[in-house]
């Protein structure tokens, strides 16, 4: 142990303490480290005093501002809700088509709507509701199931497909590679693109379409809203527009399926959702 | 024979990894069974062929047992690479997802793998490295525990070999920092425990009167890892022979369980620990004494136990009681100071010696290192205010404080460190090359300031996404959108942490060519006028 000394450089003497050549001067602590540190200690138990903090035997102090995260959040939650009860109030009560005929409420309820989409519903229809292949692009004027606010809200609230809910969209297109042979499904295909504009197609494969396909998506491919068969001539392709795609499409036909929402999100914001959705693609 | 007691140990526990292969009862089990087996037989078959029947020359007891710290010094380097590399890959799989590779290299598997190769790989063996070497010299005594030391080394690297290809094979616990499975966590037990009886059996046989403060803060980092892991990581295993097991703990008090660990990981692991390196290496680098020893007493003291309390402020605003997020706060706000005296006891120890930033690039490093220290231990308290959390909290602004606490205290103190130790340890004359220690310095400040500052403006920003909504009380962003305008700072920071990387490929060729004796020829830093007296006489 070596002694103190004073170091030449600083002027202060060292504590006398010597590692591997290491010392230590005896400056004392800086005195704005000092009162900063107190300062902090003493805002530290004021705050304590201030909000819940000490634990004892079976709860908290609960601090004489009486604050609670919970409570909090239940009034600022609660003021919102209240500015919006009325509007809330009559969109239970009105049909779609009537929130549609009031200004005021159709702007809330597009507002609301577009909310509850950006939470539910962008996951597969897309932040924009252009959707992606197998989830329908809803910014277009074509509905798979009908365009009327009607029509809308009941695919939204019972879904399509959808195991879980009695009157959810049902129907079906069969799978074709039992009933037609490869070149009779490459010759319908061939006629399902000219429908759209996109080649000749040809004498048999018309009939094969009249034939097989005619009585769901009609004689001239304009589809059923009714039975969710989608127009042929509007070269919107849910599954994609090649000739592969659409051929595999007639031989074994994917089938997408959407939850029912009315049950999780209430008939109040399928309403809502109804109103935005059917404002994405003037709706019919 | 030497190492014969090794190999022996080692074939039996391969046997052990052998039988679990065996009769693991789920396939993950197994097949880390099998990487453990051929991981010790390679190990065993090493062992052997270095073997020798020779009676090996007793080691001189007045002597410090350096050879564990040069194996500790490369072990830093190779795992500092791979940390980093691995950190730019997560970094890249966030600005182009395409880039998960499905099933061993997605992000949920490599995430885990980059933060346990940089804390615990990287920093672990930083720390265990230089302690070894800190504690041997200011205590004036070779290492307790002769070949223990061996094990310790040796053990901590078939930990993180194990915990590394558990995440790759999906084995995991789900604890943050914590990942590893039961059986991967009794074995660093082991090894810490050895850690520990070899640091303290060292301080016990000391020469010198005093401990000396960078001992404090390295037992305290050992002695509370041990304490934090053992908690953390009490579970329930399903199966003896199986990779899944319960957490003792459930609920609101699993979550406090894990950030009480979480948080002191940082405040014990990464900043007492690396406080430890910061003392010993500074003063020794500047050739200057310790500033204040009264406050280095108090700092200490404070920081130990002011720390410990802080980890509630990881989850404000969730279930944890109202009480327990107020005491998180305060406790991290009374934390500011302490944290700070290691900042003014670091920088300055300088004074009288601050003309070295321009001379001495290893000291640029640590003033660097020191001033995000400093940096990052304001920013701390700030983020655990119950207000600014909230816009905070689960942002990239987290991750941005992280990581200019990760990349400028951890990483830049340890480089330094390493740079000083190096040459001391091979007894080489000095580094291959001070230039190359500038141009790392530089590439790690411009890449640790671009992924600093962008994580700020991409946190903050997405934090505000988040919680936009319109007069109405109507939300005004998906998730989804919040995510694609992120891109371009993922693009960014993915760049930063790349300049990065290139800063450590630097100094492991700068490092392996001192250790190979290479000496580059180069005009001393600061101008060849400042050392004159250094021009040998005609």
């Amino acid at each position: 142990m070596s002694e103190r000394q004073i170091d030449e450089t600083s002027g202060v003497e060292t504590t006398g303490h010597e590692w591997d050549g290491i010392r230590e001067l005896d400056n004392p602590m800086p005195r704005w480290w000092l009162w900063t540190f107190y300062a902090t200690i003493v805002w530290a138990l004021a705050y304590t005093v201030a909000y819940p903090a000490w634990p004892m035997i079976s709860s908290a102090t609960t601090g004489f501002l009486g604050y609670s995260s919970r409570a909090d959040l239940r009034s600022e939650l609660g003021a919102i809700e209240d500015g919006k009860a009325g509007y809330v109030a009559r969109i239970a009560e009105l049909p779609v088509e009537d929130i549609l005929a009031d200004d005021g409420l159709r702007q809330f309820a597009t507002s609301a709507g577009a909310a509850a989409f950006r939470v539910n519903c962008v996951q597969c229809h897309g932040s924009g509701a252009s959707g992606s292949p197998g989830y329908p692009n809803l910014n277009d004027d074509e509905w798979l199931w009908g365009g009327t606010p009607e029509n809308i809200r009941i695919s939204i609230a019972h879904g399509v497909r959808f195991a879980g809910d009695g009157e959810t969209r049902f129907s079906q297109m069969p799978a074709f590679a039992d009933m037609l042979d490869r070149q009779q499904v490459s010759a319908v295909t061939a006629h399902v693109l000219a429908l759209s504009g996109e080649g000749d197609g040809s004498e048999p494969g018309a009939q094969i379409f009249a034939d097989n396909c005619a009585s769901c998506h009609g004689e001239a491919g304009k589809g059923d809203p009714e039975l969710g068969a989608p127009d042929l001539t509007d070269a919107i392709w849910l599954y994609g527009s090649s000739v592969e795609a659409i051929a595999a499409q007639i031989r074994a036909p994917q089938h997408g399926v959407m939850p029912a929402w009315a049950e999780r999100l209430g008939d109040t914001t399928v309403k809502e959702l109804t109103v935005y959705v059917h404002s994405l693609g003037g709706g019919q | 024979m030497r190492f014969g007691a090794a190999i022996i140990g080692v074939g039996l526990f391969a046997f052990v990894a052998l039988v679990g292969a065996a009769f693991g009862v789920d396939a993950p089990f197994r097949q880390h069974m099998w990487v453990l087996f051929f991981t010790l037989s390679a190990f065993a078959v090493i062992l052997m062929r270095r073997t020798s029947f020779a009676p090996a020359a007793p080691a001189d007891p007045a002597s410090y047992m350096d050879e564990p710290v040069r194996y500790g010094a490369i072990a830093t380097m190779f795992w500092a690479v791979v940390g980093l590399l691995v950190g730019v890959v997560v970094a890249l799989q966030l600005a182009w997802p395409d880039l998960n590779i499905e099933p061993w290299l997605n992000f949920g598997r490599v995430r885990p793998l980059h933060t346990s190769a940089v804390v615990f790989a990287f920093g672990g063996n930083a720390l265990i490295a230089t302690s070894l070497y800190v504690v041997q010299r200011t205590s004036r005594a070779r290492l307790f525990g002769g070949d223990l030391v061996w094990f310790v080394f040796w053990g901590y690297q078939l930990f993180i070999v194990m915990a590394a290809t558990g995440y790759l094979l999906g084995i995991t616990q789900s604890r943050e920092y914590a990942e590893p499975e039961w059986y991967v966590d009794i074995w660093l037990t082991l090894v810490w425990v050895a850690y520990l009886v070899v640091f303290l059996g060292t301080i016990l046989k000391r020469k010198e009167p005093h401990i000396y403060v960078a001992n404090w803060f390295y037992l305290a980092f050992i002695v509370t890892i041990a304490m934090l892991h053992v908690v953390n990581n009490l579970a329930m295993p399903v199966s003896l022979l199986g990779s899944r097991s319960y957490s003792a703990f459930s609920g609101v008090q699993d979550a406090l369980t894990q950030w009480w660990y979480g948080h002191n990981a940082v405040g014990f692991f990464l900043t007492a620990g690396f406080l430890g390196m910061m003392y010993y290496f500074v003063p020794k680098q500047a050739d200057r004494p310790v500033y204040s020893y009264r406050l280095s007493i108090i700092h200490f003291w404070a920081l130990i136990f002011l720390y410990i309390w802080a980890g509630p402020h990881h989850l404000h605003y969730t279930a944890l009681p109202d009480w327990a997020q107020t005491l998180g706060m305060v406790f991290s706000i009374m934390l500011w100071m302490p944290s700070w005296g290691g900042m003014i006891n670091g920088l300055m120890t300088l004074s009288g010696a601050w003309d070295k930033i321009r001379t001495d690039p290893i000291i640029r490093m640590m003033v660097a290192a020191i001033a995000f220290y400093g940096m990052s231990t304001f920013e701390g308290p700030v983020m655990s205010i119950k207000a600014v959390n909230s816009l905070s909290h689960y942002t990239d602004w987290t991750i941005g404080h992280v990581h200019s606490g990760a990349l400028g205290w951890v990483g830049l103190i340890s480089f330094a460190a390493i740079y000083h130790m190096v040459p001391k340890l091979w007894g080489r004359a000095r580094l291959y090359s001070d230039r190359l220690v500038i141009w790392h310095f530089w590439l790690a400040m411009i890449g640790i300031v671009i992924y600093a500052a962008v994580m700020w403006v991409s946190g903050i920003m997405q934090g505000l996404m988040w919680r936009e909504y319109d007069a109405q009380g109507f939300l005004v962003y998906s998730f989804a959108e919040t995510v694609a305008a992120m891109f371009p700072y993922y693009v960014m920071r993915a760049f930063g942490g790349a300049l990065y990387l290139a800063g450590a490929l630097v100094m492991t060729f700068n490092i392996t060519m001192t250790i190979l004796g290479h000496q580059r020829e180069e005009d001393p830093i600061g101008g060849a006028s400042f050392q004159p007296a250094l021009k040998p006489a005609e």
